[in-house]
C-alpha cells in the first residue's frame, strides 16, 4: 500500500480532556514511524503546528462535550470526515468531568471561580455519540496503546477491529491471574468492565477500577451485592461506579441506585 | 497394575532432576501471591509444603495445614489447559512479498512438559480434552504436539476441598489411570512417604532410575484408607438418583435460569477455569503498513456475546440464555456429543466464580431436591 496510493489523511481532534490519549499516539513509540509511513498526520495539534484543513479519512475524537461551542464544533468534525473513531472515556461516556451531570454546575462555578459570569459552560459533559454519528469507540482512561494501533490498522485495510467487549475477568484468564476478589477480597470492577486494558491492576494483585467502561451486558447490581458483602457501605459503592466512566449507563444507574444522600 | 513402590521425599526430588536433565520443563503447584497455581520449579522446595487452601463458593484462602505435606490442598485457579490448551497461539501469518501473499503456518510447537501434581479430576479433564480435540475427523495439532510430549505425574488427593465434588462425578479423587506415575503422599509423625504407582512404560523407566522399595501392607492400606477418607469428606456432591443429562434436557424453560442471571455477572470465569471448557476464538490482526497479517487464537467463553455473533448481532442476549447454555452443555449435550458428562467435579467453576454461584446447586434447584 505504501507508496502506491494516496495516504489517508488522518486528524487528531480534541474536546474536553487531559490529552492522555492523543498522547498515547505519541506513545506508540514502535509503530509511530510506520503509522506516519501509513497515514498522513494533517491535523494533530498536540504533535505539530501544522494545520491542513479539508477533509480528513479518519478523525480520532478525544474529549467530551462540555460546552456550546464543542457541541457546534464537533459537527464540523463529523462533516470533514470519513471515518469518526473516539478515543477514551470522555469521548465515549462523558469522562470524570461528567460527574457535573450529577451535580449542580452553576454552583460549582460559583465556589471555583472569582468572575463566574466568565464562565460559559453546559450543565452536562455528554459522549460524542450523544451529537453525532460515531462509526467506532475505543474505550480506556486512557486507552491503551497496541489498541490503538490495532483500531488505526484495521480502518486502513477495512477489517473488524480486535477489541473485544467481553470483561476484564477473561484477560486476567488469559494472563493466568487469579482472581483477587476471590483469593484476596479485593474489590473489583473487572466483572462489569470492558476488557482492554491486558487487566493492569489485577496483575500487580489491585482490584479493577473500571477505566474502560461498562462491559457489555454488565450485571452491576450482582457485583455490588457481592461487594457489599466484603464490606463496602452504600457510599464507597456509588463512588466506585462515580469515576471516569461515571456517566456510562451502567455505572449510572448503579452508583445512583446506592447514592442515598445524593453526593456521589 | 503392578506392585506399588515406596519413595521418600529425596526420591521425589531425584524424579524432578531427571526430568530436567531431559530437558524437560517441569511444571507443578506452587504458591505465588497467597495461591497455588501450577508454574515451572527448578526443585522440590518450590512445592507448596505445609500450606492448604480453603475454598467455597467465590472463596480461596491459603492457610497453613496442620501436616506438613507437599500435597496437602486440591486444585486451584489454573488447569492442565494452559499449557496443552494454550491460552493465546498464532496459527499462521501472512506478508506480501513480490506482488503476491505469501502464508506461513505457525509452527507446531513441542514442549516437553512433565506435569506433576496432576490430580484425578484434572487426569478425567484431559481424557475429555483429548477427546474433544484429537478424537474427531479435525485434530488439533497444536494440543496433539503438546499432549503427545507431555508426562502425567499424578497425585492421589489426602484431602477433600469445600468446593471438591468428584466422588460424585466418578472422576475422582483416586488416580486409576491415564498416568505415568501416580503419587500417594504419607505423612506421619515417624515418615513421610511418596507411595507409586507406574502407569506406563515410560513412568516405569522414570522408577528405574529412583532409589525405591516395594510397599508394605500396612503402607498400601494407609493409602487406600486416606483416599476413601478423602472421598467421605467432598465439600458437595452432584445429587444422587437424578439424571442430570435428562434433568437438562427436561427443563429448558425452567424459572431457574431467570433467577440465576440475576446473580450471574457474565464474567466468563467459569468457563476460563473450567479443565474441560475447549472454546476457542480467532482474531484477524494486521500491521499499519498492510503488509503483514496474522490469525491468533485465544480461548472464548460461551458468555461473551461475540461467541454466539451471527450476521445482525449475538443469539444468546440474555444472561439466562447463555449461563443455560453453558450448563445444558456441560452436564447434558456434551454426553450427546463427547460420550460423558463435561464436568469432572473440580469445583473450580464454584470458587472462582465471583458471585459464588454452585452448579451442585443450580441442579438441585432444577431437580426439586433440597439443599445439602
Amino acid at each position: 500500500m505504501t507508496g502506491r496510493h494516496k495516504r489517508p489523511r488522518l486528524a487528531v481532534w480534541k474536546f474536553a480532556s487531559c490529552d492522555g490519549c492523543q498522547l498515547s499516539l505519541l506513545d506508540c513509540e514502535d509503530e509511530i514511524l510506520a503509522l506516519a509511513e501509513a497515514v498522513d498526520i494533517a491535523y494533530f495539534p498536540e504533535a505539530t503546528r501544522s494545520e491542513i484543513s479539508g477533509h480528513y479519512d479518519i478523525s480520532l475524537v478525544e474529549g467530551s462535550i462540555t460546552t456550546a461551542h464543542d457541541a457546534v464544533r464537533i459537527q464540523e468534525v463529523r462533516r470533514r470526515s470519513t471515518k469518526l473513531i473516539v478515543i477514551g472515556a470522555c469521548a465515549t461516556s462523558g469522562g470524570i468531568q461528567a460527574l457535573r451531570n450529577f451535580s449542580d454546575v452553576k454552583e460549582y462555578t460559583r465556589i471555583v471561580y472569582a468572575r463566574p459570569d466568565y464562565i460559559e459552560t453546559l450543565a452536562t459533559s455528554t459522549p460524542i455519540s450523544d451529537h453525532v454519528r460515531v462509526d467506532f469507540e475505543l474505550r480506556g482512561c486512557p486507552i491503551n496503546k497496541h489498541q490503538l494501533v490495532e483500531v488505526l490498522g484495521a480502518f486502513l485495510v477495512g477489517r473488524r477491529p480486535a477489541t473485544p467487549a467481553h470483561s476484564v475477568c477473561v484477560e486476567c484468564k488469559l494472563k493466568g491471574n487469579a482472581c483477587v476478589m476471590v483469593a484476596h477480597d479485593a474489590p473489583c470492577l473487572g466483572p462489569v468492565t470492558h476488557a482492554g486494558c491486558g487487566a493492569l491492576c489485577p496483575s500487580y494483585n489491585r482490584g479493577c477500577y473500571g477505566c474502560f467502561g461498562p462491559k457489555e451486558t454488565p450485571n452491576a447490581p450482582a457485583l455490588s451485592a457481592k461487594l457489599s458483602e466484603l464490606g463496602m457501605d452504600q457510599r464507597a459503592l456509588a463512588r466506585l461506579y462515580s469515576t471516569f466512566n461515571a456517566n456510562a449507563d451502567a455505572f449510572r444507574q448503579e452508583s445512583e441506585r446506592h447514592d442515598q444522600d445524593g453526593q456521589g | 497394575m503392578a506392585e506399588q513402590r515406596v519413595i521418600t521425599a529425596e526420591g521425589l526430588q531425584q524424579l524432578i532432576a531427571i526430568l530436567a536433565g531431559e530437558g524437560r520443563r517441569v511444571i507443578a503447584p506452587t504458591v505465588r501471591d497467597d495461591v497455588i497455581i501450577y508454574d515451572d520449579i527448578e526443585s522440590i522446595d518450590d512445592l507448596p509444603l505445609g500450606v492448604t487452601d480453603v475454598q467455597g463458593p467465590g472463596s480461596y484462602r491459603l492457610v497453613d495445614a496442620p501436616e506438613a505435606e507437599y500435597f496437602g490442598f486440591v486444585v486451584g485457579p489454573h488447569a492442565w489447559k494452559k499449557f496443552l490448551h494454550a491460552p493465546q497461539i498464532e496459527l499462521w501469518r501472512a506478508q506480501r512479498e513480490g506482488g503476491g501473499v505469501n502464508i506461513h503456518a505457525a509452527d507446531i510447537y513441542a514442549e516437553r512438559a512433565a506435569f506433576i501434581g496432576v490430580r484425578a479430576c484434572e487426569l478425567a479433564a484431559i481424557a475429555i480434552q483429548d477427546r474433544v480435540l484429537t478424537g474427531g475427523q479435525h485434530v488439533d495439532a497444536h494440543y496433539k504436539m503438546r499432549r503427545d510430549h507431555a508426562l502425567l505425574i499424578a497425585v492421589n488427593c489426602s484431602k477433600a476441598g469445600g468446593s471438591c465434588f468428584c466422588a460424585s462425578m466418578e472422576t475422582g479423587p483416586a488416580a486409576t489411570g491415564g498416568f505415568d506415575l501416580a503419587l500417594t503422599e504419607l505423612k506421619t509423625a515417624q515418615d513421610h512417604l511418596f507411595l507409586v504407582d507406574v502407569g506406563s512404560s515410560a513412568g516405569q523407566a522414570l522408577m528405574d532410575q529412583i532409589s525405591s522399595r516395594a510397599a508394605t501392607a500396612q503402607e498400601h492400606n494407609a493409602a487406600q484408607a486416606q483416599v476413601e477418607h478423602t472421598t467421605e469428606s467432598m465439600g458437595r456432591s452432584m445429587p444422587a438418583g437424578v439424571n442430570t443429562p435428562q434433568l437438562m434436557a427436561d427443563n429448558l424453560l425452567h424459572p431457574r435460569w431467570q433467577e440465576v442471571a440475576t446473580r450471574c455477572l457474565s464474567c466468563a470465569n467459569c468457563t476460563m477455569v473450567c479443565p474441560t471448557c475447549f472454546c476457542t476464538t480467532v482474531d484477524d490482526v494486521s500491521d499499519l503498513a498492510g503488509e503483514r497479517y496474522a490469525r491468533e487464537r485465544r480461548w472464548d467463553s460461551c458468555f461473551t456475546m461475540d461467541f454466539s455473533y451471527l450476521h445482525g448481532g449475538g443469539v444468546r442476549n440474555s444472561v439466562a440464555s447463555r449461563y443455560r447454555q453453558w450448563m445444558t452443555h456441560k452436564l447434558s449435550t456434551w454426553v450427546e456429543q463427547f460420550g460423558s458428562s463435561g464436568c469432572v467435579g473440580c469445583g473450580r467453576c464454584i470458587t472462582w466464580c465471583p458471585v459464588g454461584i454452585d452448579i451442585t446447586e443450580e441442579v438441585r434447584a432444577i431437580a426439586g431436591v433440597e439443599a445439602v
